[in-house]
């Protein structure tokens, strides 16, 4: 029991469980199972996100590029879809997984072959793929008009009255648990990320599972592309702007260490429920909708320092022993 | 006897230059101006070139204390709001009539906290700054927003106003002159001082610099402090010009400031980089903007080679010197 308590992801369940108590209490409409489902709806996208980048931040990377790779990718199949509105949509979805694919492998080439560090190769695939996509647009926006019926009507689909976008979280999470629980590749991935000189000798190669993790950042980046764009029915130069640092909080909320190596799935997708927890809570208490940056802002400084704390902890005991 | 000894400095060869990071910055940048000044005839006007320092001065300002930062292997990504932040403050204690010193130094004192706060957390629970300057870049701008909500200011001291917009002796913009020396005292405190050395060797191995008696914890704290001087400092400048504040101000801002750095030549991980690669590389991008503005490239496509030019000038050396290695 005390074990349960300590742990991290119980932990992270029972604020979650909390809050929306609270919030429940506050304002009855919020609980209604309609409501709860609308929450979850609007978080899938981030828990889809966020699990993509916990695979390159176990490998002590970041991919800053995520939001403007998801736009870019989002755009082109945008483009596509109002000048052969007949294809059928899976064509669609599988086309921006693949341009989402193929930004990725960029990144982790740079990297891997490169060696351009991290931070600078995904900052700068930040600006040129957001420039990009003014140079495909001209800078116009594609309405939800122009779309197909068949772009659009997809998401809208319901499964025991839960949404499209929930039920493609819930295989992406479990594709993503299945990977890194279940198969070398997590496994070797966590040592990378966990003691890179140990994974040498074992003979990782390193730069492949870099790639590897980049283009798999990239492939559900672009399959987010399509999702955002047929949520929200309309795909233009500004959207998902400076998400990537939302889908990097929900990482750290989770516990995922940038310090590379520690973190699981679970906790991953419930630090990004918390987050979307807080972003659709606030205006169901009557918060002006301003403050929900500093609160978030405050929240995540609060969720690392105690994650940092528990960590810390944890070696100490290992000393110990 | 003599060819024993182990000369303390590498002798002088005039070749050596041709390798020096700078040296190539400043070709790339005169390639640059000489492109520029053949293909639109307005560039090389005296006045359109002097008005052209005001599309970075305030970045550079925050250029030079990011270059401490990063040689001191942090980052700082909360740059950018804690200039929205300061200038809401500005906003806010001019509109409660303030004199204009008081004003003034509560502006810079509000980035002075922000990056106390910033370098407090991240020494005394030892987190990545990368991370906690994630946080702190919301919180920062989520107080400016939450303080202004929908609304502006729009009034400013006089002083502030000719800050943002007027010259020295005609000719100088205050911004610009302000980086100019900010720049030089920079270099001198990094390069001959022993609070250079020390920046540089906490840069380099920030265990080994804390037993040979660093203080590196109060070194971060002071860095970050400094830094958000800087950043309250440039949101002056930029509040007198643009002569309005709203939360949003400065948005993005904080990558344009890091890829400035890391252009000139600032190793990303600490402990390598010189001012005056910074200072280059500042007129590079400061330049290839102004030059593609006059050709009437949106500023997309300036995104995009400031992007190229960021992966290229670091892919592209280790590239070359992987290959050689492999031939050798």
């Amino acid at each position: 029991m005390k074990k349960l308590l300590t742990n991290r992801d119980v932990i992270l369940f029972l604020i979650i469980l909390i809050g929306v108590i609270a919030v429940g209490i506050a304002n009855p409409f919020f609980v209604k199972p309609s409501s709860l489902s609308d929450v979850l709806t609007d978080t899938s996208i981030l828990i889809i996100l966020a699990l993509s980048q916990m695979i390159v931040i176990l490998i002590r990377a970041i991919d800053l590029s995520v939001a403007s790779n998801l736009a870019l990718s989002g755009m082109l199949i945008s483009l596509l879809s109002t000048l052969h509105p007949e294809l059928p949509v899976i064509y669609f979805i599988i086309l921006s997984c693949i341009i989402g694919t193929f930004l990725g492998l960029l990144n982790g080439v740079s990297i891997a072959i490169l060696k351009v560090p991290f931070i600078v190769t995904t900052l700068g695939t930040l600006s040129i793929y957001r420039g990009l996509i003014y140079f495909v647009s001209d800078g116009k926006q594609v309405y939800s008009h122009e779309f197909s019926d068949d772009f659009l009507s997809l998401i809208h689909h319901k499964f025991l009255s839960l949404s499209f976008l929930f039920w493609m979280a819930v295989i992406v999470f479990i594709i993503i648990y299945v990977l890194l629980n279940h198969t070398k590749f997590g496994r070797n991935l966590y040592t990378l990320g966990g003691n890179p000189e140990a994974a040498k000798y074992i003979g990782i190669n390193e730069n492949k599972y870099i790639i590897l993790a980049y283009s798999i950042s990239g492939f559900f980046a672009g399959l987010c592309g399509y999702l955002w764009v047929a949520r929200y029915s309309v795909a233009s130069t500004q959207i998902a702007i400076g998400f990537e640092l939302t889908v990097i909080s929900a990482c750290v909320v989770g516990g995922i260490s940038v310090m590379g190596g520690v973190g699981t799935v679970v906790g991953c997708v419930l630090g990004a429920m918390l987050i979307g927890l807080i972003r659709n809570a606030l205006p169901a208490v009557d918060i002006s909708q301003f403050w929900q940056l500093a609160i978030s802002g405050a929240i995540i400084l609060i969720a690392i320092i105690i994650n940092t704390k528990t960590e810390q902890r944890k070696e100490k005991t290992i000393m110990v022993e | 006897m003599m060819s024993n000894l182990i000369p303390d400095k590498p002798p002088f060869k005039l070749f050596d230059i041709l390798y020096k990071k700078e040296f190539i910055l400043l070709i790339v940048l005169f390639v640059i101006l000489l492109i520029n000044s053949n293909i639109s005839p307005y560039f090389l006007d005296l006045y359109n070139l002097i008005d052209s320092t005001f599309l970075f001065s305030e970045k550079a300002i925050i250029a030079l204390s990011m270059t401490f930062i990063i040689i001191a292997r942090q980052i700082d990504l909360s740059v950018a709001s804690i200039m929205a932040l300061s200038s809401c403050v500005l906003g806010y204690t001019t509109s409660l009539g303030y004199d204009t010193s008081t004003i003034i130094f509560l502006t810079l004192i509000t980035g002075v906290l922000c990056g106390l706060f910033n370098g407090l957390i991240i020494t005394k629970f030892a987190i990545p700054s990368i991370i906690v300057t994630i946080g702190t870049m919301s919180l920062f701008r989520g107080l400016a927003y939450s303080f202004l909500e929908d609304s502006y200011y729009n009034k400013f001291p006089e002083i502030v106003i000719s800050m943002g917009s007027d010259y020295l002796f005609g000719y100088i913009p205050y911004a610009f002159l302000t980086f100019i020396i900010l720049s030089i005292v920079f270099a001198f405190i990094l390069h001959k001082t022993f609070i250079g050395k020390k920046i540089y060797s906490i840069g380099n191995n920030p265990d080994a610099a804390k037993y040979t008696g660093i203080a590196v914890d109060k070194y971060t704290i002071v860095l970050f402090a400094v830094n958000g001087l800087f950043s309250a400092l440039a949101s002056i400048f930029l509040s007198g010009r643009l002569s309005s504040v709203r939360p949003n101000i400065a948005f993005g801002w904080e990558l344009e400031i890091i890829t400035m750095v890391v252009l000139g030549g600032v190793y990303i991980y600490g402990g390598s980089g010189t001012i005056l690669g910074v200072f280059i590389s500042i007129f590079i991008l400061g330049m290839l903007s102004f030059g593609l503005g006059l050709l009437n490239v949106p500023g997309v496509g300036i995104i995009i080679f400031t992007g190229l030019l960021l992966i290229l000038s670091i892919g592209f050396p280790s590239f070359v010197k992987n290959f050689r290695r492999k031939n050798e």
